[in-house]
């Protein structure tokens, strides 16, 4: 019986898709390299994928063909040596067309096996974003902004070859980095890109993540139903009308919550949420009227709180809201929950109005994709000198 | 056009290994195999090979006219036409695309049209799903089209090869359809051997369409209308030329192993582990997989079984199938498809192996058929033991179900 290797990688659909594609058949054409068959591809109900869905791809390496075959065939391996998540929120769990429920980052990794984040976060920030597991595994992070690209266009701003570099010091017997320097030299003819996984292997590092720690939450999930239980005809019932809401304090009804897909609920697609600040809000209703998902709840008060259970984190709303940083978009990594921010606002305005500054100063946007002309020029130096610098 | 760029690859004289999926293995054949025309119209998952055709030509490694129809219809109809006139061609779809294409692919085989074609096997909708149900390209098992399954990207090249040889034959001139199943075969990259160009070139002579092709200089008419005293004898010719196929098959394949170094053994069906089996499991594509794990496992615990994984459906080796299925004490045959209102209800290769065993020499062993997989649905090594055990249980004179259904939640 010989060695089975298989490796995920979990991305943001599109954004992410060559990257992704890139470290699965690094890990594959490596490990060839090394000797050892492997296959290289996305899962398949992923497809087509579409902007900031969470998206997997896969390696699956054997020690030689008969034991290869164990892993073929398959839509997604029954646990990993390594999982990486390309983009840091994703750590979060993820909601894919393949799958039903809230899937943890960490779902199919093995015992002891090593979860790869690119991030600037910390791995407690980490720790306390990933669901809780029965054993240990390690969490190790590469440092860097996570590389997001266009359709088209991919930046090349080395985070592929890291992160391959990186599971060459994790897992030898899949692919040495000798190995792995041929293979990029091959692929890309780059030998700074070369130096780039050298120094990955070289600056590894990784932390323990014990049984108690992370998320304690319970991913939601739900059964499939029997053939004779479903209604004939492929005919799908329709969303039930909504309801009002209750105002904390005064337990008055009013205002209206859509009901919503209670089976996909779309939110761990979101790289950023809309922060509001309610004070300044002058209720002209573009951000409720606008938001493509019908994301926004209107409260008893007539204000418009953006649903975190069903926000995508699109930003059309921060981009019509016509009243100055009255709605801001923040990073995903700087949130713990989906409470509801009119909520928060109703109980303690001036706690609220504390709490949505910081939020404001201390975290970046994130921006998708290829934006505007230039936009790579910029952001491709300040990574490449991270790959140089650590 | 794209400018034709001379390049080394024309003149290849080394084979190479690429990472690539089944659907590009034979984009990989078609370069190889100089095709002049391929059509195309997007359709997952078939349209990997769209795709990388259109790479491959855009990048002047391909040399050939690539024209996206606006359906199906159109896309096999200008193929059939190329082909009429001499051109090498290459088509494909899947699903209700190639459905949509039906009326050319029935006429294709009736004029003795070579076209090559590949089925990225896709459940028919309704409803839309992309995984791997094998009725689209069984639709046509009729009408006098070739049809293959493979169940790896090496084997997709290969057979896209052996394809050409085959239908492009005088004696034949018969269309062939490559399934591969869609996903594990077509959106699954691994690692395939790409042979020389200069062993293709010896493997495979050019096209030459003889005293059927289109041209000024053979005043001939294709395609006329018909009464009652010509249909017969038309279709009886049809009826010869796949009588043809067995042998040039054959033929075929023993050239490829001298050639390409790479033997497929019986190119009709391989027989996994059953020179001392007790039953057989059969089945066609890539559940082929997870069948020799399972077996593997199971002969571990003591059960003697094998598999018998058919390749080529049209023509159907009944003669040699039936011989080596009657060594067994009893045959599960897995679909991959369905076949509402057939005999005991049971899918299409479960009726096509009870039929080949019909004229069997010696006593009539039973014939199971078990529909799994559809829609996609991974074959699994439970699914596979259940399967197992119920022939076993058939092999010892327990009457079991003619038709099960394996995998499902009820």
């Amino acid at each position: 019986m010989g060695r089975l290797f298989a490796v995920e990688i979990i991305y943001r659909g599109i954004f992410q898709k060559t990257l992704a594609k890139n470290v699965s058949r690094g890990i594959v054409l490596a490990a060839h390299q090394s000797g050892k068959p492997g296959i290289s591809f996305g899962r398949y109900s992923d497809s087509p994928e579409r902007n900031g869905i969470p998206a997997k791809s896969f390696a699956i390496v054997g020690s030689d063909q008969e034991t290869l075959e164990q892993g073929m065939a398959k839509y997604e391996p029954t646990e990993v040596d390594i999982t990486i998540s390309v983009d840091d929120t994703l750590c979060k769990g993820v909601e894919s067309w393949a799958w039903y429920g809230l899937q943890p980052v960490n779902k199919l990794l093995k015992k002891d096996g090593t979860l790869i984040v690119t991030s600037k976060e910390t791995p407690d920030a980490l720790v306390s974003m990933a669901h809780r597991k029965d054993y240990p595994y390690q969490l190790s992070i590469v440092k860097g902004t996570p590389s997001f690209s266009g359709l088209w266009v991919y930046k090349d701003d080395h985070t592929d070859v890291r992160v391959l570099g990186t599971i060459a010091r994790i897992l030898p017997d899949l692919f040495t980095l000798d190995a792995l320097k041929k293979v990029i030299f091959a692929e890309w003819h780059d030998s700074v890109k070369v130096a780039s996984a050298e120094r990955a292997y070289e600056r590894f590092d990784s932390v323990t993540v014990r049984p108690n720690q992370g998320n304690p939450e319970t991913p939601y999930k739900f059964d499939l139903p029997k053939w004779h239980e479903m209604g004939e005809g492929i005919a799908i019932p329709c969303i039930p009308t909504g309801k009002q809401i209750e105002e904390p304090g005064t337990h008055v009804m009013g205002g209206y919550r859509p009901d919503r897909n209670p089976t996909f609920k779309k939110f761990s697609t979101r790289t950023m949420r809309p922060v509001v600040n309610f004070d300044t809000c002058i209720k002209c209703t573009l951000c409720w009227l606008q938001c493509p998902d019908t994301c926004f709840d209107v409260t008893p008060d007539g204000l418009y709180d953006a649903n975190m259970q069903a926000c995508c984190g699109c930003g059309v709303c921060e981009a019509v809201c016509p009243v100055p940083n009255c709605v801001t978009m923040v990073n995903e990594a700087a949130f713990r929950d989906n409470s509801s921010q009119w909520e928060a606002w109703k109980k303690d305005k001036t706690g609220y109005n504390t709490w949505l500054q910081e939020k404001i100063a201390s975290r970046p946007e994130r921006s998708h994709g290829f934006r505007y002309r230039g936009q790579y020029k910029e952001q491709v130096p300040e990574m490449l000198e991270i790959a140089k610098q650590g | 056009m794209a400018q034709m760029v001379e390049t080394l690859e024309q003149h290849r004289k080394t084979d190479e290994t690429a990472l690539i999926t089944g659907s590009e293995a034979i984009a990989v054949a078609c370069k190889l195999a100089d095709v002049d025309v391929i059509t195309a119209y997007p359709i997952r998952p078939y349209d990997t090979v769209m795709q990388y055709v259109s790479k491959l030509v855009s990048h002047g490694e391909m040399d050939c006219e690539y024209i996206v129809a606006e359906g199906e219809h159109s896309q096999f109809e200008i193929v059939k036409h190329a082909s009429a006139v001499g051109a090498r061609v290459f088509c494909g779809s899947s699903g209700v695309g190639w459905m949509y294409a039906m009326e050319a692919l029935t006429v294709t085989p009736a004029l003795r049209i070579p076209m090559v074609a590949m089925v990225g096997n896709r459940a028919l909708d309704d409803p839309g799903a992309f995984g791997t149900e094998h009725n689209d390209a069984l639709a046509v098992r009729d009408l006098g089209w070739m049809l293959t399954w493979v169940d790896n990207a090496q084997e997709a090249l290969d057979t896209a090869l052996i394809a050409y040889r085959v239908a492009e034959d005088r004696r034949i001139f018969l269309p062939c359809a490559i399934s591969c199943d869609g996903a594990f075969l077509t959106h699954s990259q691994a690692l395939v051997n790409i042979p020389s160009r200069e062993k293709v070139n010896e493997f495979l002579p050019r096209y030459n369409r003889a005293d059927l092709l289109l041209h000024p200089d053979n005043p001939i008419t294709v395609a006329p209308q018909a009464n009652e005293d010509w249909v017969m004898e038309i279709r009886r010719q049809n009826y010869a030329a796949m009588e043809r196929t067995t042998a040039v098959i054959k033929e075929a394949y023993a050239d490829f192993e001298r050639i390409f170094g790479r033997s497929y053994g019986n190119p009709f069906f391989e027989e996994y582990m059953t020179e001392d089996a007790d039953i057989v499991l059969m089945g066609m594509g890539t559940l082929s997989i997870p069948m020799k794990v399972a077996i593997r496992e199971m002969r571990k615990a003591g059960k003697k079984v094998g598999f018998v994984r058919l390749r080529w459906f049209r023509p159907f080796p009944a003669e040699a199938l039936a011989k080596s299925l009657s060594r067994f004490k009893a045959v599960g045959v897995v679909d991959r498809d369905y076949s509402f209102g057939s005999p005991y209800m049971s899918g299409v290769v479960t009726t096509e192996v009870r039929t080949a065993m019909y004229a069997a020499p010696g006593p009539k062993i039973p014939v199971l058929g078990f529909i799994c997989g559809l829609g996609g649905r991974e074959v699994t090594l439970p699914d596979i033991t259940r399967m197992t055990d119920s022939v076993y249980a058939a092999a010892a004179g327990k009457t079991q179900p003619l038709t099960q259904w394996v995998g499902l939640r009820e």
